[in-house]
């Protein structure tokens, strides 16, 4: 079974079906994701601009790492539960969406950007860890990881817009290629 | 006094109908006012969950204040200068909104609330002898700004 009928089945089931036509649980898990967001992402802007030196230069970072950390944590579960299952009320649709496969691909990156800031960078760091101003790989990190996550906020918003979606042709074949749409054969 | 003739004036300015004429104006500048969102959210957290005894609970509330400060302020300013088009281009939906007119007073009075009892509480140190008055002071804060952040999804669904 391809991924494409795999998920058009899976919206033909019933409780995909129910969430996505449901008056009030759709908008309220779609709320509880956003609000994460703001809880989460604002505390891991937080501890970026810790690491980039432009804020709390008088606090040391492993003590903002050690106590924001479990937080971000808690948020990113959140997230993830509640992103699972706006996706699953609406699985092909989300899947061959455009912002949907590039927000997935900035995860991914900003996964491995966390892997190797917990593995390479930041264990390198004893000693010059109260520094104001830490060196400038955890600055890049830093900043990497804020630029990250704000293309992934953007990109998550824009799901909601159907401009490149596959029952909206014409589209250009890039488009298409990009969405795994084929208009020429109909949708699954 | 109805408030339909001020909306509609809003309604009809430039900035509300090139923003209502263009198809990725309004996204474009809700994604803007959403990366806000998350600098207010990061500044608001950090001093709220430090004064209810969560996170950089080491540090006095008022360094993490002063550090903040500044990104607090950053962050409503960018909210404002974004969610003002925002608002121009559909305030004929906003007055009739429920949610708006609760995002709004949520709002109002989160300000007030935090630039003065909030640190006043902050700058006493209460923290230490009165953790009480501190949690209620953060309770309150994050209520409040719970309510401008329901309202402000809410006006998308209405």
């Amino acid at each position: 079974m391809s991924l494409l009928a795999f998920f058009g089945w899976l919206g033909d089931t019933a409780w995909s079906t129910g969430l996505h036509e449901s008056q009030y649980a759709y908008s309220i898990i779609e709320s509880v994701h956003v609000w994460t967001m703001a809880f989460f992402f604002g505390l891991v802007a937080m501890f970026d601009l810790r690491l980039l030196g432009w804020i709390m230069r008088d606090v040391p970072l492993s003590e903002v790492l050690k106590r924001l950390l479990p937080l971000t944590i808690i948020a990113f579960v959140i997230m993830v539960i509640t992103g699972s299952l706006l996706f699953y009320a609406i699985p092909l649709r989300s899947f061959q969406n455009i912002f949907f496969r590039f927000k997935m691909i900035l995860l991914i990156i900003a996964g491995l950007n966390v892997w190797l800031f917990h593995s390479r960078v930041y264990p390198k760091l004893t000693g010059t860890e109260v520094d104001a101003i830490p060196p400038k790989r955890a600055r890049m990190a830093g900043a990497i990881s804020l630029t990250l996550w704000m293309c992934i906020i953007v990109s998550g918003r824009m799901i909601a817009y159907n401009w490149f979606d596959c029952d909206r042709q014409p589209q250009t074949a890039i488009v298409n290629f990009l969405t795994s749409c084929y208009p020429d054969l109909g949708n699954p | 006094m109805s408030l339909l003739p001020l909306f509609n004036w809003f309604y009809a300015t430039t900035v509300g109908e090139t923003i209502r004429n263009s198809t990725w104006l309004f996204p474009a500048i809700e994604a803007i006012h959403l990366l806000g969102l998350g600098l207010v959210a990061g500044s608001v957290l950090l001093v709220d969950l430090r004064l209810l005894g969560v996170g950089l609970s080491r540090q006095p509330p008022v360094q993490l204040w002063d550090n903040v400060r500044p990104l607090l302020i950053g962050g409503i300013v960018l909210m404002f200068l974004t969610g003002t088009p925002l608002f121009l281009s559909e305030s004929i939906k906003a007055l009739y909104s429920f949610a708006f007119w609760i995002k709004m007073t949520c709002l109002l009075l989160v300000l007030i609330f935090t630039f003065t009892y909030r640190r006043a509480v902050i700058h006493d140190g209460v923290s230490a002898e009165k953790p009480n008055v501190a949690k209620l002071t953060a309770i309150i804060s994050l209520a409040l700004w719970f309510g401008v952040a329901w309202g402000g999804r809410w006006i998308g669904f209405s």
